[in-house]
């Protein structure tokens, strides 16, 4: 019994030593360094996940390619990619396994839902984290230095609306929907903040739930209130029967939306009275990116066509690694110091983060449906 | 005072489609004291065959005119929803119908949560868009609008309304269906085929179901897999309202409940100075319900006391 206990401990030590051999040193001296990746590679969202993971992929061999020192030392990035299925729960399994497996650095999650309840666990470990693409404001609330985002964030995006929709469309009156989600409410609450501060007034603020599709009543008393613009906070299940609704009122504000509207999704529902309707996507489309032709050229000649993040996970990847070399190591501890001092320059724009971590000065774009289409109005950047 | 009769227009519209799916389960309590759960399934059923037909027509047959379409999709909504009633009543509940009153209650559920999975199986979890083929007339009168499909779920509802009430009052299945309402064990004496008449009901609530479903999905522009759940709850709190078991009940509950609802999403935060807002509207309309249920337990129209012997 002793004996064996004994054998069965010593066979663990070297398993866990073997383990720390991977992410350390690779038969010769060249530096091993594991950078983590997580998103939904499967399910109904795995073609943006493996989007993110071709994004961090193609940006991990360009510096492979070009070779990379650490603080004199040669060093090569090794990627592992997980799978969180878009799932909270597993998106924390995932995260504790990546830490186990001795990442330096991760970027992910993909939806907030998952990058969230996985951030504690980077931090407890003190792994930094670049998510590419979560928007709630949640993910950054909590205080944690090791958390980031390349991605313009939800309050950034309600400021953008309400500002624009004074400023831009030119409204007085304002009318605000929401449909008591977080994403929703959080969303409206922004969208009044930056109304009232641009000289708007809301005149009416209503709610409804992420259930509901009878919106006659609260825009009879909206209509009541004659505003020049509606804002909805919410999806497109419930954009698309609110603006039909609109129109079978006679209703002539404009409708104006967030992400969860500008969707095709919206126009399929909500057919020809989709028209005219506007509504914004935090970041900016491909072809107005600083980089975007070249991106588009590297990353379809090997990956097929761009689903829509990965540009923001190619320079997530960049990001991590330049902080590297400032440090000098690829050390959590010693560059986690320096992520915060980013000023770079990718595929997406100027990448600077604020206090918190979040994308400084962070673009939101415009949409409008002409012809049945998205059609790009314009590009704004948040807190201009 | 057009805020107003809109607001009215609203909650007239809402109320009818409530009414119609309440009587399908006014209908099935009146005769066999059971909750028919799935109820609202089979409207959302109805909704989602309706769609699929029409969107079929739609692509293969762009120039017929939307009222044939709809038509076409009535035909088959409303066959295919009234063997789902009959299956739902032959597996789920006769083989349950001598065992206690909480057994036939669990089955419905059962039943319904597999109609909403059988649904999500063939349609997905996307949200299906009810395609643009009716005409999209408006009417506007003392400043309130109203348009071609709300008046027609309007006068549908009413003439269904009177044709259910008709079909119960004047004809010998709707005798018979009072019969076994009154005893069961009485009518099977007199001669009366109760299974039969047990199986006439669900089927002809599940044709309302289809009916229904429709209108909503017209009206609203789209279906779901899981719109019948929360169509199916206000509809039986609206049967419960007017008083279960009473067809007029349902119909008033169903009137009332979306004229509350529609009123009280309207005017709550303007009465109450912007303290309760529209998010309240269910609070408001069920805090009726139980206002009612508190002074007339058996609901406005129930006949006091129990009927059956």
């Amino acid at each position: 019994m002793g004996h064996s206990m004994r054998w069965a401990a010593i066979a663990v030590a070297a398993m866990l030593a073997g383990c720390g051999d991977k992410s350390q040193q690779a038969g010769d001296d060249t530096l091993r360094i594991i950078i983590g990746q997580a998103s939904p590679l499967t399910g109904p969202q795995a073609h943006l996940g493996k989007d993110n993971e071709n994004g961090v992929r193609l940006a991990l061999d360009e510096i492979n390619a070009a070779g990379l020192t650490l603080g004199g030392k040669k060093a090569v990035l090794v990627l592992q990619s997980e799978d969180d299925g878009a799932d909270p729960k597993t998106a924390t399994t995932v995260a504790q396994k990546l830490v186990d497996e001795g990442v330096a650095g991760v970027i992910g999650h993909l939806n907030s839902g998952a990058t969230i309840p996985a951030s504690k666990i980077y931090y407890d470990n003190g792994i930094p984290q670049i998510s590419p693409s979560a928007t709630a404001v949640a993910y950054t609330a909590a205080g944690y230095n090791t958390a980031f985002r390349v991605m313009t964030n939800d309050a950034q995006q309600g400021s953008v609306l309400g500002k624009y929709a004074v400023t831009h469309l030119g409204a007085k009156k304002i009318a605000i929907v929401d449909d008591r989600t977080a994403y929703g409410q959080g969303l409206a609450d922004e969208v009044e903040k930056a109304v009232k501060a641009a000289g708007g007034e809301v005149v009416a603020r209503e709610y409804t739930s992420d259930r509901a599709t009878d919106f006659m009543a609260i825009l009879t008393s909206i209509k009541a209130k004659a505003p020049d613009v509606v804002f909805f906070g919410g999806m497109d299940p419930q954009a698309a029967p609110m603006i039909k609704q609109m129109k079978q009122l006679g209703i002539t504000a404009k409708f104006l939306g967030g992400d969860g509207a500008q969707t095709p999704k919206f126009i399929e529902l909500a057919g020809a009275d989709a028209e005219g309707a506007l509504a914004s996507n935090p970041g900016l489309p491909l072809d107005a990116m600083p980089g975007g032709a070249a991106f588009k050229a590297k990353f379809e000649a090997k990956y097929g066509k761009i689903q829509n993040y990965s540009p923001y996970a190619y320079d997530a990847m960049y990001v991590l690694v330049e902080a590297m070399k400032r440090a000098g190591s690829s050390d959590p501890a010693k560059y986690l110091t320096e992520l915060p001092k980013t000023d770079y320059q990718g595929v997406t724009g100027h990448i600077r983060f604020d206090a918190k971590g979040d994308l400084a000065g962070g673009a939101v774009t415009l949409y409008q449906v002409k012809n049945g289409q998205w059609q790009t109005l314009e590009t704004v950047q948040s807190g201009k | 005072m057009d805020i107003f009769l809109q607001q009215l227009v609203n909650g007239l519209v809402l109320g009818s489609v409530y009414a119609l799916v309440a009587l399908g389960y006014t209908m099935v309590y009146g005769i066999l004291e059971l909750i028919n759960f799935a109820h609202g399934e089979v409207t959302m059923m109805g909704a989602m065959v309706a769609l699929a037909v029409i969107g079929a027509l739609a692509l293969a047959a762009p120039g017929v005119p939307g009222v044939l379409m709809l038509a076409a999709g009535l035909a088959v909504a409303i066959p295919v929803c009234v063997a789902l009633g009959l299956l739902i009543e032959r597996v789920a509940y006769r083989p349950l119908r001598h065992a206690p009153r909480l057994a036939p209650l669990i089955t419905a559920i059962g039943v319904s949560i597999i109609l909403q999975n059988v649904a999500m199986l063939i349609w997905g979890k996307q949200y299906i868009p009810f395609p643009a083929i009716l005409p999209q007339g408006r009417h506007t009168f003392y400043g309130a609008s109203i348009t071609d499909v709300q008046i027609a779920i309007l006068v549908l509802t009413v003439a269904i309304m009177l044709a259910l009430i008709l079909v119960v009052q004047k004809t010998r299945l709707g005798r018979a269906m009072r019969a076994t309402a009154q005893s069961r064990q009485v009518a099977s004496l007199m001669g009366v085929d109760v299974n039969r008449v047990i199986a006439a009901t669900f089927a002809i609530g599940s044709a309302l179901a289809a009916v229904a479903g429709i209108m909503v999905s017209a009206y609203y522009g789209l279906a779901h897999y899981y719109m019948g759940f929360l169509l199916g709850l206000k509809a039986f709190s609206a049967a419960v309202l007017g008083g279960i078991g009473n067809l007029g009940g349902a119909m008033l509950g169903g009137l009332l409940l979306g004229l509350i609802e529609s009123f009280g999403a309207g005017y709550i935060g303007d009465l109450t100075g912007g303290f309760l807002g529209s998010h309240y509207q269910d609070v408001f309309a069920f805090f009726v319900l139980i206002a009612v249920l508190v002074f007339r337990p058996q609901g406005l129209l129930g006949a006091r006391g129990v009927e059956r012997a």
